[in-house]
């Protein structure tokens, strides 16, 4: 690749706006994504109080420890907006940090998951057992995939960041890479409202 | 591209991104202890629903930058979101999820 279009490659496409094009196609998917969360929502909401046999959500759902976890995605959150902000002055010390803290902030989310979702299966609750169990994997379980994808497409910018691959000039691809994350992040606000806390009041 | 410099402004400072995490964290333990209190459960449906609002629009606006940069991007979410939470409404009332026993 020759200076100019290595440049050229490092700065990206912009649109006739004047606005870079992946980040805009970015917003665009984001965009899709609420769709298919808001049909997953939903459908959680219509059918997981229609079950016509246990265990039924205030019997299995622990609040405390999806406490724990919506509060470690909202720090990992946070070390993702530090690690762009590392890049973006080009401290890529303590951007390798932040992008390790932000992957490490998935892993734990997803083992607090595989953890829940096993205590589940124990206490009778599988996909096939209910309604309330069919959305509710269904829903966590797709939120989960796009954090397991998170964690990978974080973990390979931190290979990068280690290799000296990763400077501010690739800025952009580290702030879609958050776009990405903190989408994944009001997701869980919102299912964490929805399912863990208003859910077992109204089945109580 | 100089209508990209027009158009973008600076991204906010650590030490904004810090207190914005200060208060999601805040918003996060009020969410839990409003669900413990069982004075709160008469107004706790929409108590978690303002809480849960305003912690999704700090993540868009401070962390997702809409705050700052170019208005398009929020129309390219906002779109999509509004027509989401409209479908979903219009879904949970055809399947009548606020009737409530």
């Amino acid at each position: 690749m020759s200076h100019a279009a290595a440049t050229h490659a490092a700065e990206g496409h912009h649109t006739s706006m004047g606005l870079d094009s992946r980040k805009m196609a970015f917003w665009a998917f984001i965009g899709s994504e609420c769709l298919l969360f808001a049909t997953l929502i939903s459908t959680y909401l219509i059918y997981s109080h229609r079950s016509l046999q246990g265990p039924y959500p205030q019997d299995i759902l622990n609040i405390p420890f999806t406490s724990f976890s919506t509060f470690d995605l909202l720090m990992s959150s946070l070390w993702m907006v530090l690690a762009l902000a590392a890049v973006q002055r080009n401290d890529m010390k303590w951007a390798k940090v932040w992008l390790m803290g932000t992957v490490i902030g998935g892993l734990i989310f997803l083992l607090g998951q595989v953890w829940e979702f096993s205590h589940f299966v124990e206490h009778g609750l599988t996909l096939q057992r209910n309604l309330f169990g069919t959305t509710f994997f269904v829903l966590t379980g797709t939120h989960g995939a796009h954090v397991f994808v998170g964690v990978l497409w974080l973990f390979t910018l931190w290979v990068r960041a280690m290799q000296g691959k990763l400077t501010s000039k690739n800025a952009m691809t580290v702030e879609i890479t958050g776009l990405y994350w903190h989408f994944v992040d009001v997701i869980w606000i919102i299912i964490f409202t929805v399912v863990y806390l208003i859910q077992p009041v109204y089945h109580g | 591209m100089a209508e990209t410099h027009a158009t973008e402004h600076p991204h906010p400072t650590a030490g904004l991104y810090i207190r914005v995490a200060t208060v999601l964290f805040i918003l996060t333990v009020l969410e839990v202890g409003v669900f413990y209190v069982p004075t709160f459960h008469p107004i706790l449906v929409p108590a978690l629903l303002i809480l849960s609002v305003i912690k999704f629009c700090l993540v868009v606006m401070f962390y997702m930058h809409l705050k700052m940069d170019n208005r398009f991007f929020t129309m390219i979410f906002g779109g999509p979101l509004l027509l989401a939470f409209g479908m979903a409404m219009a879904l949970m009332f055809l399947f009548k999820v606020f009737v409530l026993k």
